[in-house]
């Protein structure tokens, strides 16, 4: 047994097993004039849960297209598995992405497709199963997130937290790797918003992926994950996990956890002197 | 007065600049999508399902104008022909209008506001609502998975339809001027064949309706991919499409008919 | 929509797409009579051929029997040279005589075969010697002015 354990270490070795499974390298990234990203440095580490937090515009979004692929960063690297996203080819790319599943803002369902095709479209497009295998791993899939009964459903017939999962139940029907969520709790009822951080945490056990959860909604993911990063204006504020975050003294953070109207973030967008504006000056 | 004439200066510049950049922005966009173009074909349905968005439901709108044009043409040719006591000419004249011009335009036109207007929205919405940025992530790839087997389907289905107008229009033609008024079904058929070429005449009728159709189905998918990811900016676009191909139609038709129908 | 539904609508749609073609170039226009092309070649030489044009159809007793398939300028002769295709069910002889009609007043120009008598028949490749040119409407009516105008001289 000893002859044989260094053996297969050597071949993990082999492979660059990183830690991480997804690595921010000093990267910037603007929209036009619009310095969205900048100079940031964050790493993923593989089977946790990490939630991105920040205020709307402080670039968590453009984390997730980075990390896509979708988007190119003008400096640093994104690794995604050890490998350089921007540098990969079309067909590398593809299939790197085919070990990640997304879950949209608002699910992006097709809407011309019931759930269940929905849930079927990448186990048809990535791989030649027989239509009954297709069929038992799509009712998995959506008896993951509770919606089996749904299935014949059309997209339009669904409430905004149905639809939601159902767009998680696609995300993980290739069982991902890493598993991004842009703002899952956007616009959900309290239940709804509970069965969500539920399916998040319960999955990313299940499946031993890593996941990345976009959001500014402290409350639900505190519970749920096991770091928390502040992202504010393309820079990271603080990190940790969610105790160490409850109890720290960074101003922004406290800020963000309290909800106070003004604070680093400030209630005024910037200007002149209110007196000069209404020509008091003087 | 001279600023306002460096004003204008500039915004002819700036239209200028926009329209060469459009033009590079669609070229580019449609040499991706041709170049994607090989998953259409060998997955036969994503294209069959293109033919019956663009060309069978667009099927009604082409049968009905195509019989009403051809009746109005055989009434007003028969009303004209006849002072000339030449009434059996009619159906020459039928024919090689709606073979050379009526058929490939006027079909051209009616598709772009039928089914132009309708990939250009459904492309604008699938942008708006995230559907190709999930297929992208999905591994997907939208170009091979969703605008080429549009940008096909509506290329195949212009022709065709522009062929079911022209026989519509025919048809109509022959009901009013044959079967109502009664002019000698014999004379107008003969008439017709004698005088319609079947290269000069139909072969670049055809020509034109898949120049069109190419142009048209360019034009909306492009505008639906181009389209900002708003509900205001998806209903511009639909507008853009009919416009945008109204004039190209236009203009492409008479550059062809010019190569087509004159020197030789 | 169901899958058959879809193909059933498609199918509809193209059967009735290449009827349309079909029609258009059968019944609208000549192309069941432009399938001569196994047929035999024979050529002849005309002074003038008037708007004769290519594809023109090549008539005898009023039925098409073939078309005019190119049209030249022999140097020798300074003539111009017609290429006729000739639908090999007709068969002419040796010495049938071709000439360039019009038909009515201001129709399109065809050419025309008389079958003469020899017991030999046209082949491919074979040239026409008897020809008559296009009437040119300009010179008639000006050969028509013309004799009227030496008539009304010669009265007075």
């Amino acid at each position: 047994m000893s002859a044989r354990m260094p053996a297969r270490h050597d071949k993990l070795k082999g492979k660059v097993q990183t830690r991480q499974l997804v690595e921010f390298d000093g990267v910037d990234f603007s929209y036009g004039a619009n310095s969205v990203l900048r100079n940031l440095s964050i790493g993923f580490p593989r089977g946790k849960l990490v939630a991105i937090m920040g205020g709307s515009g402080s670039g968590k979004t453009t984390l997730l297209r980075l990390i896509g692929g979708q988007i190119k960063a003008h400096k640093g690297g994104v690794r995604f598995d050890g490998e350089e996203v921007s540098s990969m080819s079309h067909a590398r790319l593809y299939a790197a992405r085919r070990r990640m599943g997304m879950l949209f803002q608002f699910g992006a369902l097709f809407t011309d497709l019931s759930v269940f095709e929905n849930v079927a479209f990448p186990i048809r497009e990535h791989l030649r199963l027989p239509e009954a295998m297709v069929k038992d791993l799509v009712l998995m899939k959506l008896h993951a997130v509770g919606l089996r009964g749904a299935h014949k459903l059309k997209p339009a017939e669904l409430s905004g937290g149905m639809a939601r999962r159902v767009a998680l139940a696609r995300a993980i029907a290739l069982d991902p790797q890493l598993i991004m969520y842009d703002e899952p709790f956007t616009g959900l009822d309290p239940i709804s918003m509970a069965v969500i951080a539920n399916l998040i945490r319960r999955l990313n056990s299940a499946l031993g992926a890593t996941s990345i959860v976009v959001t500014h909604d402290v409350a639900e993911s505190f519970k749920i994950v096991d770091y928390v990063c502040f992202l504010s204006r393309g820079e990271i504020v603080a990190q940790g996990t969610p105790e160490q975050m409850r109890t720290s003294n960074e101003p922004y953070v406290r800020q963000f956890v309290e909800g106070h109207i003004d604070g680093p973030v400030r209630f005024h967008y910037p200007a002149g002197a209110y007196e000069t504006d209404l020509g008091l000056g003087g | 007065m001279n600023s306002a004439m460096v004003r204008g200066l500039r915004l002819v510049g700036q239209l200028a600049v926009d329209g060469v950049w459009r033009m590079g922005a669609a070229s580019r966009f449609m040499s991706i999508v041709l170049r994607r173009s090989a998953t259409t074909f060998r997955r036969i349905h994503l294209l069959i399902d293109e033919v019956y968005f663009a060309g069978a439901l667009s099927l009604i709108i082409i049968v009905v104008s195509g019989l009403f044009v051809g009746l109005v043409l055989g009434l007003q040719g028969y009303e004209t022909l006849k002072r000339y006591g030449s009434a059996e000419a009619v159906g020459t004249l039928v024919a090689l209008s709606l073979v050379r011009e009526l058929g490939p335009v006027v079909s051209a036109l009616l598709f772009a506001s039928r089914a132009g207007s309708a990939i250009t929205a459904e492309i604008g919405i699938m942008k708006s609502t995230e559907q190709l940025s999930a297929m992208e992530m999905m591994a997907v790839d939208p170009y091979s998975r969703v605008l080429a087997p549009m940008f096909w389907g509506g290329f195949i289905s212009m022709p065709l339809l522009a062929a079911i107008f022209s026989a519509m229009g025919v048809f109509g033609g022959y009901l009013i001027t044959v079967v109502v008024i009664g002019v000698d079904a014999g004379a107008f058929w003969s008439q017709m064949q004698s005088n319609v070429d079947f290269w000069d005449d139909i072969v670049n009728g055809v020509i034109k309706s898949i120049v069109f159709g190419g142009a048209v189905t360019a034009i909306a998918v492009f505008e639906g991919y181009d389209a900002p990811p708003t509900a205001e900016g998806v209903s511009h676009a639909v507008t853009r499409t009919v416009v945008t191909s109204a004039l190209a139609v236009l203009a492409l038709d008479f550059v062809l008919t010019a190569f087509m129908f004159t020197g030789v | 929509m169901e899958r058959t539904t879809i193909d059933l609508w498609v199918g509809i749609f193209v059967t009735a797409g290449l009827i349309g073609l079909l029609v258009l170039a059968l019944k609208v226009g000549n192309a069941s009579s432009v399938s001569v092309s196994d047929g035999y070649a024979i050529t002849a030489q005309f002074d003038n051929i008037g708007g004769l044009k290519v594809r023109a159809p090549v008539k005898s007793a009023g039925v098409v029997v073939g078309r005019v398939e190119g049209i030249g300028f022999d140097n020798q002769s300074l003539r111009a040279k017609v290429t006729m295709r000739i639908d090999k069910r007709y068969e002419f002889p040796k010495d049938s005589s071709v000439s360039i009609l019009t038909s009515g007043l201001l129709g399109d120009q065809f050419i025309g075969i008389d079958g003469g008598s020899d017991a030999e028949l046209l082949g491919d490749g074979d040239r026409v010697r008897l020809t008559q040119s296009a009437i040119v409407l300009e010179k008639v009516i000006g050969q028509f002015l013309y004799g009227k105008a030496a008539e009304g001289g010669a009265r007075n």
